[in-house]
């Protein structure tokens, strides 16, 4: 029998310990098969953040590290200066990237520093049980957020990847999202992308995927996949900001 | 080299870590270090090194995490607000076994403080610093020549250790010019690093990591790293002795204190009052044995430092109550004055006749 | 048998002056005796145009404090510097002062003092840049810390190659500066 459809050569042949629903898995999923696509497994280095996927190293059998909060970006640039034949990633969430690590995130991209980032935007704190993050919607009930996040006390949710396609040495930032199979093929798409911009020397790339969080949203994850795409589109529109430009 | 030429001690700190093979600096500017930073951007293009002035303390400790995670000789520097900025960085990479050196170049706290030089840095450094049970291998220069030889010598004890090594200056030290020649190394040959991120190519994948999340495996993890520390107790403990044979009186004190208490001690000598110096090298793994011989031997002993008492405690734990411990310090950028030494010594002497 | 040989001098004066050039060039030229040295500056905001100073020693032996309370020599050349440091000069001490700025007077009797026309005498050999060659110039026509071929040595060292053309200058002010110590 043909196979049509399998585990991904850069996953280990085990289950994740995310919540039905969440989206964690299924962009673990594509950047394995990024990874596998494009031959560089031996050459790739993943590095985990603090939060729900700090884990990675569980699921990727790529060399990784394992970052304090919001310090991925440092950290991927010390090991990409030390062996720039390497392809470097870190993997990030919302409070770890726009809230902690805002200043790491920002010069890393200031110095077009030829690493991949993964950014999820699921608009709270998953792993720490559901706080405000900086992404957090107004009016988005969390645990520290209980009467609805307002704009008075605690501004407003951060666009990062508007704000570092501003950035010179950002070559590629765009937003996707997993929520349907269509938008899974276009992320797919996106991370493929971001990796060769890295592999082509052009700068720093991002990609931000809005993710489902089912259990600290508080949903069923059918009701997460609707809320995606009915609350966080609007605020958070999916694109391409900035585009890589072609060698030389 | 073989051939003395007079540096600042930033210089010949510098300029040491390039001998000894390191090519990597992570760093950001503060006074009065910024002379390493300054030296090496100038200094690394020749030999193929890597400098980069990073956007924050924070950023740069996780860059050295990130170098040392990839099997670089690495460093980097900074003075005391800075390095209190490093502490989790620093936690993390003694967590994760990663060898690196790190120069703090004291200047006077708390808070901003000051700019001129103090060792109020001295319980940061060898208590802990950041959150954990772990410990730095520091390292005390008193003198610009020291400070080179150390520096070359911590990169291969972190490598020995897999452990971070820190150099404690203080202000004049970093500032001052002193002669200096630079050792010849036999080889920067390093010991197998087959745990570092490299790519997984033809092996199982390499985690470079700190978080244990089962209570039976983190303290199983503790004492390892709690054995290592006792490794550095036993092999590596140093202490200069100076004129102690005779004493009646020892005075023990560290880097720049350390120096001038040399100048008391001169003095001292000539007022026929015999006193001497028990001057740590290593301050942790801290030489308690050495003061435990001493005091007794002696009445009394005067630590000295550039802050209100630190070291102390550690003199009082060698000691164990077998002598007087008495202290003399001076804080703020203030430094130690050796008249006002050697009248504390005259004082300790004639109440204890 | 001789006493091992010791000197510290403290070198004070506004920033821009050349204070710390002249302490630099001191113990330059008394390592190529075969003395060990120490130079310690003020350092921070001041040297952006306030007062400066710097610490020297030299010394036979291993130096032991860099840091200096009662300095045997002192070199000023500002009304500042002096009034900081005058206080601080060991008894028997040797004060060289600039006496083309420094228009308050000594008030010590227990110390030797030396008052150098120093930017006069510079202005004389055409750049009055070099007027702390001349202050260094009379210390050592003095003391005889270190010889004058050592300082030309340290000088040619320390000016280097892209600021040679002006060896012959400073020179000219440290001999001047020197026959005005002597006296």
């Amino acid at each position: 029998m043909k196979k049509v459809f399998e585990r991904p050569k850069s996953m280990y042949p085990v289950s994740t310990h995310y919540c039905p629903g969440c989206g964690h898995g299924i962009v673990h999923r594509l950047i394995a098969e990024t990874i596998d696509e494009l031959g560089i497994l031996e050459r790739t280095v993943g590095v985990a953040p603090v939060g729900c996927s700090v884990l990675l190293y569980n699921y990727l059998n790529c060399d990784m590290y394992e970052a304090a909060h919001g310090r991925a970006p440092a950290i991927a640039t010390g090991c990409k200066r030390v062996h720039p034949e390497l392809v470097v990633f870190t993997y990030q969430g919302d409070g770890d990237l726009a809230s902690i690590g805002t200043a790491e995130i920002i010069h890393a991209a200031a110095r077009g520093e030829k690493i991949t980032t993964i950014f999820i935007n699921n608009a709270i704190y998953g792993m720490t049980g559901g706080q405000m993050a900086p992404t957090t919607l107004i009016g988005q009930k969390t645990t520290t957020s209980p009467f609805g996040r307002t704009s008075k006390d605690t501004g407003y949710p951060l666009r990062v990847s508007e704000i570092l396609a501003t950035i010179d040495g950002a070559a590629y930032v765009e937003r996707v999202a997993v929520n349907d199979p269509k938008n899974v093929m276009r992320a797919k798409k996106a991370i493929k992308k971001a990796f060769k911009t890295q592999m082509k020397d052009l700068g720093f790339s991002l990609v931000e995927v809005l993710s489902q969080c089912p259990t600290p949203w508080r949903m069923s994850p059918r009701d997460a996949i609707k809320w995606v795409e009915e609350k966080m589109m609007p605020y958070y529109p999916l694109g391409e900001f900035k585009s890589p430009k072609r060698e030389g | 080299m073989g051939k003395k030429t007079l540096m600042t001690g930033n210089e010949a700190i510098a300029e040491a870590a390039v001998q000894a093979g390191c090519r990597h600096f992570f760093g950001y500017p503060i006074t009065p270090q910024s002379e390493i930073p300054e030296y090496l951007s100038k200094r690394f293009p020749e030999v193929g090194g890597c400098f980069l002035q990073a956007e924050s303390e924070i950023a740069s400790i996780y860059m050295v995490f990130g170098a040392a995670g990839a099997g670089a000789r690495v460093m980097t520097s900074s003075s005391s607000p800075g390095i209190s900025l490093m502490q989790e960085g620093i936690s993390y990479i003694s967590a994760a076994e990663l060898p690196c050196v790190i120069v703090n170049v004291m200047r006077g706290g708390p808070g901003l403080g000051g700019i001129q030089p103090s060792q109020s840095d001295y319980f940061q450094a060898t208590k802990g610093g950041g959150h954990g049970d772990y410990h730095v291998l520091v390292l005390a220069p008193s003198t610009v020549q020291e400070a080179a030889d150390l520096m070359m010598e911590a990169f291969d004890l972190a490598d020995k250790y897999r452990n971070p090594v820190m150099i404690l200056g203080d202000g004049f030290l970093g500032q001052m010019i002193e002669p200096v020649e630079f050792k010849h190394m036999s080889s920067t040959d390093r010991p197998a690093r087959d745990w570092t991120i490299t790519g997984a190519k033809g092996r199982a994948q390499n985690v470079v990591k700190s978080l244990y999340l089962k209570p039976d495996v983190l303290e199983q993890h503790n004492l390892g790293l709690h054995r290592k520390y006792q490794k550095m107790i036993k092999n590596e403990r140093r202490v200069e002795a100076y004129l102690t044979e005779d004493a009646q009186i020892i005075i023990v004190a560290f880097g720049m204190a350390a120096r001038i208490a040399k100048t008391a001690i001169k003095i001292l000598r000539e007022k026929d009052i015999k006193a001497g110096l028990v001057r740590p090298i290593t301050l942790f793994p801290f030489p308690y044995q050495t003061l435990e011989r001493v005091a007794e031997k002696v009445d009394n002993l005067l630590v000295v430092e550039m802050n209100l008492g630190q070291m102390i405690e550690d003199v009082k734990l060698g000691v164990c109550g077998k002598a007087e411990v008495h202290f003399y310090g001076r804080v703020g950028g203030m430094v130690p004055n050796y008249d006002e030494i050697v009248a504390d010594v005259e004082k300790i002497v004639k109440e204890s006749r | 048998m001789k006493a091992p040989f010791y000197e510290d001098i403290i070198l004070a004066g506004f920033g821009g002056q050349g204070i710390m050039f002249i302490g630099k060039l001191l113990i330059h030229s008394a390592m190529k005796e075969g003395r060990d040295v120490t130079w310690i500056p003020s350092y921070g905001p001041e040297m952006r145009g306030g007062t400066a100073n710097c610490t020297v020693v030299i010394s036979d032996e291993a130096i032991g404090s860099p840091v200096i309370t009662s300095p045997h020599s002192l070199i000023v050349m500002n009304n500042p510097s002096l009034d900081a440091f005058e206080p601080r000069l060991k008894e028997g001490g040797v004060l060289v002062m600039n006496s083309s700025l420094i228009t308050h007077k000594a008030k010590r009797k227990n110390i030797s003092v030396i008052g150098v026309p120093a930017n006069e005498i510079a202005s004389e050999i055409g750049d009055k840049r070099v007027a702390n060659m001349v202050m260094l110039g009379a210390y050592v026509g003095h003391t005889k810390t270190v010889s004058k071929e050592k300082i030309l040595e340290g000088l040619r060292g320390l000016l280097g190659e892209e600021k040679r053309k002006l060896f012959e200058v400073n020179k000219k002010a440290f001999e001047k500066g020197m026959e005005f110590g002597k006296v």
